[in-house]
Formats: structure tokens, sequence, C-alpha cells
């Protein structure tokens, strides 16, 4: 049985359990669990204590509180927390504490929520596995050998191994979806503007954007009515109500249309990945939805576009690594040019720097046009790809990953293989809709199969409400 | 051997008169200590996100619109990059390819009468970056220390075209323009807090050809006077090239105020690739026409109205409306000097001819002036009532100037009122008159000049303060001259 946060604040807010009675049983598990998985970069228990006795003592004065006080939560260590280290898995920012809270942490300790560390990483959320975090690899919960895909590996293993069952990730071109899909746990990839990405270290601003995992789909919803909104200091976050999502996880789906797109169960794809993902489609079906074929015609040019655009971005987002104000910085250095020449070579790790270079080629001049600007054309067909095929259904569904997880050591020596793992979830982020990766069975070796269920912009209430259900009636 | 000709364009960048800075709310005062203005935002840290202050772009809005640009529906921001200490994110937010204005003009008056267009090819709005501070202490010798205090300042970029063609045009423009922004209440235009900077593009032509030379770029250059410097170095430097058969090579090159020269900037710092592209974090900006009209509708009178408006409305003479509407604040000052005191003309001619020199002397502007409008009404009411002569209120002008204090005061403590009790000065017309036997036998044969001596005399002994004309009567009354 999936754990439940939802449930366990009811527990909470009935006073059958106190949150420092959570956070005793928790960390002892938490800390014994990670010496095996590595999924914490850093751990808080002492001011998770604390904080846990803080709510306790509002609750016994009898202070409204969130409903969700008390509820601990791990934070992917790309997302700037107060006091709290925030390194990015990289050397860069090994000793780095941010002044300020992201706009979602601050959102989240409004509401009691208790953050019990920060999660590892791929270094800057750029990889596919976690293995290019700086510090350590991060094993799967389901099998120590594998990855726990990325770049938020370290949040997924977390939610699925309980420690705790609730983590927030940032998903670029499927960095919560592709890990919840390895771990067997739920993460969802808002609409781009959802969430607020105040505080989210940049890697590729127009793709970005920050996460719930969980491990049931109504503790996901529970969540992203925490995190969602407009915010002031974003001015790409959307404005607008946010829908109560749990109220909404019950309604009726018969007769929601589930596209089917064939390009995403092409040549790639693992026959037992496929099997599941078929196995999934007919209990749709079962609920009473109703399956239809449409077509992503742009879908193979994603990959190319994604990959020009999120380079071109993290080039310049990463230009302020320099040593000058805050992280890094190398020692004698001559001038001001070696010093940030060699504050950069020793603070990155490879795959950072690969991508450093890649967008600074795609952004030079004489270049500029043939693929920064191409990549930004394909972007709009690709959007328009999906306008379209939500003109035919409500809700597309596909595998998350063409495979389950891969062995640690498997693809690091070729980044074009690795790039190939997030085939199926670069196109969400292009297109700015939401995503979401379902638990949906378990391949032969007993690993996790993720289904990605994928609604129009804003689509969140009727995409967790369908995933809900099919949780529900899914046998795993 | 052809005569040649210069062909000059600028780009004025000028600080915004913000309360905050135009991507976050860092206040924007000028001269506090070294990174005290400053937030994770303008400092640049991970993960922060800039939101345009909407204060900063409809100063950017309402200037390229009195400029006369074209206004797009949609205008954008793009990152330009390039590694320097003082740039936090090293890149700078500004507008590369959706600018907010284009194709805008600023005629200017020139000495013979005629009007000349410049024309203008953008207006875009920018963050300017911080400064470098190289120490010059022994134990900090070869460190550069960085302040971020002026990082993230809204910066509106001026791009003309090439149409200036000579030294009179390029400093009437600078003139003109800096009244615009003065008008406008965009700027403060204060070049020695550089608030208004220049970059200077000019290159040389055979006086009637229609093809453009090759053109160096000089940049830090502060003021309007160091561009003309600047301006007629580069002339001098590219002529004599020329003339000798060389080439100019197109470069940046930099102004050094102290030695008067421009030179080379390393061929290095020059070769630039910006890499601009849309920033992401920034959507688009709608102007709709509703916010046009608005802001049109919020738009000064400018300098040529109000010059037209003095005449009719003070009748004060052509030129004197021309001299006080070139500068905003200057217009305001004689308007609330002429709501205390009625006297136009005086305070035209207070203002022009002493005020201003006083200012210049003290390269200081009206806004920091001493003597404030309040004050030279004081003054000139104090002339005009005879309690002061002119020019004790001269001496008195200089000591408001230097000292801070009012008028009236300083008059007072000084003993400075002017003697007009005929009683106590013919006491004094006696013993000079005593004391310079000469003279007065003059003045009684009708000389003229030794009146004047006379009067001189007396004021002498009076130390300036007897009344002129009550003291003219009494002497011509005492020699039998009158």
């Amino acid at each position: 049985m999936p754990e439940s946060a939802v449930k366990l604040a009811a527990r909470l807010r009935a006073k059958e359990i106190s949150a420092r009675e959570v956070m005793e049983d928790l960390i002892p598990r938490l800390e014994a669990r990670n010496r095996d998985l590595n999924a914490y970069v850093t751990l808080c228990p002492d001011q998770a204590r604390k904080q846990a006795e803080e709510i306790d003592n509002r609750r016994a004065k009898g202070e409204e509180l969130s409903p969700w006080a008390g509820l601990p939560i791990g934070v992917k260590d790309v997302i700037c927390t107060q006091g709290i280290r925030t390194t990015c898995s990289s050397r860069m920012l090994e000793t780095f504490v941010p002044p300020y809270d992201a706009t979602v942490v601050r959102k989240l300790k409004e509401h009691g929520f208790l953050i019990v560390g920060k999660t590892n990483m791929d270094e800057f959320a750029m990889g596919s596995s976690t293995e290019n975090s700086a510090f350590f690899t991060t094993r799967n919960p389901a099998d120590l050998e594998r990855v726990p895909g990325g770049s938020s590996g370290g949040s997924a293993a977390a939610a699925a191994a309980g420690i705790p069952a609730l983590t927030l990730g940032s998903d670029t071109g499927g960095s919560i979806r592709q890990p919840a899909a390895f771990c067997g746990c739920v993460g969802l990839k808002p609409t781009y503007g959802r969430v607020s990405r105040y505080g989210l270290i940049a890697f590729a601003s127009s793709l970005d954007q920050i996460g719930p995992f969980a491990q049931t789909v109504e503790d996901t919803a529970m969540l992203l009515g925490v995190l969602a909104g407009q915010d002031p200091m974003d001015a790409t976050s959307i404005p607008g109500p946010v829908p109560d999502y749990l109220a909404g996880l019950h309604g009726d789906i018969r007769g929601t249309r589930i596209g089917i797109p064939g390009e995403y169960f092409a040549e790639g794809l693992d026959p037992e990945v496929r099997a599941e993902i078929e196995k999934g489609i007919k209990t749709l079906e079962g609920l009473g939805c109703e399956v239809v074929e449409v077509n992503l015609p742009h879908t193979e040019y994603g990959i190319a576009a994604y990959y020009f655009t999120c380079t071109a971005e993290a080039s310049s987002n990463l230009a302020r690594y320099d040593g000058v104000v805050f992280g890094h910085r190398a020692n004698e250095s001559g001038d001001i040019v070696e010093m940030a020449a060699k504050t950069r070579a020793e603070g990155f790790g490879a795959e950072v720097k690969r991508r450093i270079m890649l967008g600074t080629y795609v952004l030079s001049s004489g270049f500029y046009d043939a693929y920064y600007l191409k990549a930004q054309r394909v972007r709009t067909l690709i959007k328009r790809d999906f306008e379209k095929a939500f003109g035919k259904c409500d809700l597309i569904v596909t595998p998350t990953t063409p495979t389950t997880a891969f062995k640690a050591g498997e693809k690091t020596s070729d980044p074009l293989e690795m790039y190939l793992s997030d085939v199926y979830t670069t196109t969400i982020n292009l297109a700015g809709v939401a995503g979401l990766s379902v638990p949906c069975g378990k391949d032969s070796k007993g690993l996790p199969v993720g289904m990605q269920i994928i609604s129009p912009v804003l689509g969140e209430e009727n995409l967790l409400q369908v995933a809900h259900q099919f949780q529900l009636a899914h046998a795993c | 051997m052809p005569e040649f000709e210069p062909v000059i364009g600028l780009e004025v960048h000028t600080e915004l008169n913000t309360a905050s800075k135009v991507f976050c709310d860092d206040p924007t005062v000028f001269g506090a200590e070294p990174n005290t203005q400053v937030s994770p935002i303008s400092l640049g840290l991970p993960g922060v996100l800039p939101v345009l202050n909407r204060a900063a772009f409809e100063k950017a809005l309402k200037t390229a619109i009195a400029l006369g640009c074209e206004i797009p529906e949609r205008t954008t921001f793009d990152r330009k990059h390039y590694y320097y200490p003082d740039l936090p994110k090293n890149y700078q937010i500004s507008q590369q390819y959706e600018p907010l204005g284009t194709k805008g003009a600023v005629d200017i008056h020139l000495k013979d009468g005629s009007t000349k267009t410049i024309r203008i090819n953008n207006i875009h709005l920018e963050e300017d970056a911080g400064k470098l501070i190289h120490p010059d202490t022994p134990a900090a010798r070869g460190l550069s220390w960085v302040d971020l205090n002026r990082a993230g300042m809204p910066l509106l970029e001026i791009v003309t075209e090439p149409d200036i063609d000579t030294l009179e045009e390029l400093e009437v423009f600078m003139q003109t323009l800096r009244s615009i922004l003065r008008y406008l209440d965009v700027s403060d235009c204060k070049m020695q807090e550089g608030s208004l900077r220049f970059e200077l593009n000019l290159s040389m032509r055979p006086v009637g050809a229609k093809e453009l030379g090759t053109k160096t770029e000089v940049k830090n250059v502060g003021s309007i006077k160091a561009v003309l410097r600047a301006a007629r170095y580069e002339i001098k430097r590219q002529s004599e090239l020329l003339e000798a058969g060389e080439r100019v090579i197109q470069e940046t090159r930099l102004w050094d105020d102290d030695r008067g020269e421009t030179r080379s900037m390393r061929s290095k710092e020059v070769a630039k690739d910006y890499r601009y592209f849309p920033d992401p974090d920034l959507p688009a900006v709608r102007i709709s026409a509703d916010w046009m009209g608005r802001i049109r509708a919020e738009l000064p009178e400018l300098e040529d109205a109000k010059r037209r408006r003095f005449v009719a409305e003070y009748g004060i003479p052509e030129y004197d409306a021309g001299v006080l509407a070139t500068d905003r604040a200057l217009a305001d000052y004689f308007e609330t000097c002429c709501r205390m005191h009625a006297s136009p003309k005086a305070f035209s001619n207070w203002i022009m001819v002493e005020l201003l020199r006083e200012l210049q002397n003290r390269e200081m502007e009206i806004e920091d002036c001493p003597l404030t409008a309040p004050r030279l009404a004081e003054l000139v009411r104090m002339v005009e009532q005879g309690t002061i002569s002119n020019n004790i209120a001269k001496d008195v002008l200089k000591e408001v100037m230097e000292t801070n204090e009012s008028p009236a005061r300083i008059v007072e403590s000084k003993g400075l009122s002017q003697v007009s009790d005929e009683a106590a000065l013919l006491a004094v017309v006696h013993e000079v008159i005593a004391a310079n036997p000469g003279p007065a036998q003059d003045v009684r044969e009708g000389k003229e000049k030794a009146l004047g001596f006379l009067m001189g005399q007396v004021m002498r002994k009076t130390q300036g303060k007897a009344n002129p004309g009550v003291c003219k009567a009494l002497l011509e009354r005492e020699l039998g001259s009158g």
C-alpha cells in the first residue's frame, strides 16, 4: 500500500499523532535507508524536530493551522532554502547558503511543512541518472544497482522509499517524470507558469518547472494546491485562481477521451514497457474512458529542439558563476579573466561544461538563426501538434520512458544515449503543457514502469482526476 | 588634397530617475555606501528572477513618444552577454530585437536661425552595471573592489543616426536632448553623477562625398564638454591620418579626459559577440492604444512651447525666454520667482546674469542651488523696496551661495541695509565736500564727471550702503549744480 501524506495529515489534525512523533519515526528510518540510497546531499533533522515542536505547540494552543501542518518533506537541492545550503550537487555551490527562500519554500513553511533535507540531483539538473552529481550517485530503491533516473533522482528515490513520501523536484525535460517512472512513484510537471520559479536555480528558464513527488496521486494533488499560483516575483507565472485539486479527484471520468500518439509507441520502446502501458490503457478503458488515436508529427525533432534550447539558456544562466559575488572562487588568480576561467574550470563538472559549450555555440553570431531560432520554430510546431491533438482528446497517454531503470555506469560514457532516455518527456516542456508519471506495473525484472498522462495548459484538475482513479483501479 | 568633414552619431545613456531599480525594488539613491543598495536580485544570486518596473518602462515609453518614435504593439527584452566583474549575471538585460521605440527625431535650432532634424535610430530600456573601485592604499594595491549599488539601475539608451555634421550641431543636439529629458522628468541628467553618458561614433569623409568613411567609437565620455573635446580630437586625428594617405582603423577608443586624448582599446576587448537572445524570464510587454494615449496626455509642455508662452505671458524678451526655457528646472525656477513677486524682467536678468554664472563656476545644478527661488524673490523685493542697492544685492547673492543663509538674514546680520535717511547722509556729504575742494569746485562749474567721483567717496565712507538716489540729490543740492 502506498503511503499517504493526506491520511497522515488527518491523524495530525485529530491529534492521534504529534509532528514530533512523526519526526522521531521518520528520522532514524530516513538516516538508515539513506545510507543505501544516498538520496540526500544535506539533512537537517535538528531543525525539522524543532519546527515539529513548534507546530505541536501551536496546535496545542488551538491556533488555526494549515491542514497540512506537520508533514515532513524533502526538497531538491536546486531550490533555494534560506539558511540551508543549496548546492545544485555542484562543487560550484558546495558552500552556498542562500539568504532567501524560494517562493515554493516560503509556501511550504507557511503551510507548516517540515523540511528534512535537500535531495541529490544531477549537477545543475543536467542529466537523467543523478550520476552527474559532483558528490555521489543516488541508488534506485527498487534495485540498488540501478540509477533512480534524473535529474531529480534524490527526490524520486526518497519519495518512493517513503523518506518522506513527499518531495519537491524540478523538471526541464523530464527530470521529475523520468525518475518517478524509474523509482515507482508519482511525479508531476505542472503547466509552465503554474508554479513560481522564484528561487529555483535556473537551468533552462523557458522549460524549468517545479513539481511534486509522492506515492499517491492524491498527495500529488494536495501538494500542487500548496505550490501553485501566480507570484509577483516571477513574471512568467500564470494569473488566475488555483482550483481545489483534491476536491476534484473523485469526479466522473467516464467519457474522457484519451489520445494515444503512435509516435510514442514506435521503435526504441522496450516491448515489456509497451505491454505494461497497453494494460494501463485497458484499465482506463475499464474506467469508462474512450481511447482515440492522435498524431504528434513533430515529435522526432523534439530532442534536437530541446537540446538547442536548453543548452542555449543554460550557457546564459550559468554565466553568473564567476567567483565574484558567491560560490566557489579559485585561489591564486592573476587577473579577473583568469579568476573566472579557473573558477569555472574547477567548479563545474563535465556534463555542465559540455552543455555550456554547446549553448555558447548555439547562440554565437552566425549560428543563432540556424540553431536557436530554428529550434524555436520547431518548438512552435510541437506546441501546435499538442493544440491540434487536444482538439480530439482531453488527455494524452504515453510511456514516460522507453525503458525501465538502467544500471549505474551503463550510459555514462555516451551522452547521446543518455539524452534519449528523455525522448518521451522533453516535448511536454517544449509545449509548456502538464505531464504526470504514475506507476503502471513492473517489467519482468520487477522494475517499475511509468505511464505518462499529458494535459493541455492548466488542465491539471482533469489530469489528476484521471490519474487518481487510474491509480486506485490499476493493480501494480 | 581633398578637404574632410566629420560625420557623427551618438549613443546616449541616461539613468532614469525612478525610486527603485528596473528589475527589482532596490532603492536608487546616489552616493550610498558601497553595496548597500543591493538585494539577491541585483546581486544576481542563483535562483532570482527579474520583474519589470512599470514606472521605469513608462518613463522610457514617454521619452520614445516625446521623441516622435514609432512605438510597436509589443516590445521584448534580450540578454546581452559579456564577462565583467561589475556585471553580476555576466549578461545585461537590454533590448536588441524589439526595442520600444524606433525612427524618432530631434529638431535642433542653430545659431544662424536654421533648424535641423537629427534622426533617432532607436530607444531602448536596459539595466546598468555596477562599478569597479581600484583602491589606492598600499595594502590593497592591485586589488579591485566591486560596488553593485548601480547594478540594475534603469538605463535608457538613445541611438542617433549619423546625422550630425558639425561641432555646433553636436553641442546643440546634446543640450536639446538633455533639456527634453529633464522636461519629461525622466532623468536628472546629472553628468557629475553619471546619469547622462555618451558614446561618440565619428568618421571623416571628403567634403561633398556621399559614402561614409571608417568610423571609430569613443567610449567613456562623461559630459557635453568632454564629448566636444573628444570629437575635436578625433576629427584632427582622423584628418591627419587621411591627409597622410593612411587609413582609419574601425575600432573602439577610450577617451582620457585628463590627457585630452582618445586611445585604442586592446583588440581583445573589442572582439565582441554578445550572443543576444530573448530573455526567457521576461514576457513581451504589450503596449495598448489606451496606455499610449494616457502617456501622451501626460506629456509636459516642452521647450519651444514654453519659450513662446514666456514671451506672451511675462512680457520678457524673446532672447530671455529662450535662455530660461532651455531647462525645465530653470524655467520652473523662474516661474516660481514670478509667482512670489511680479517682476519678471528683474528675475530673468538676475537668473541669466548672476545666477547662471554662479552655477557654472560652482558646477552646480539649479536643484542643488542654495539660492532657491523664494530667496531670489526676497532679494529682488529688497532691491525694489530700496532696502539694499543693486550692488549690495550681488554681494548678498554670493553670500547666500557660500553660506546657505537667507538674504534677509545676511542683510540684517551684516548691517547691509541701505541708508536713505537724508539727515544721516548729509553729514557724510559735508565731510566729503570739505575733504575734496577741487572736485567740489568742478561740480559747481558743471563738470558731471566730478559728481561721480564724489558719489564714490560717499559710498566708500558708508561701505556702499548709501542710497545712491538720495546721495546724488544731496550732493547736487549742496553744490548748487542741480
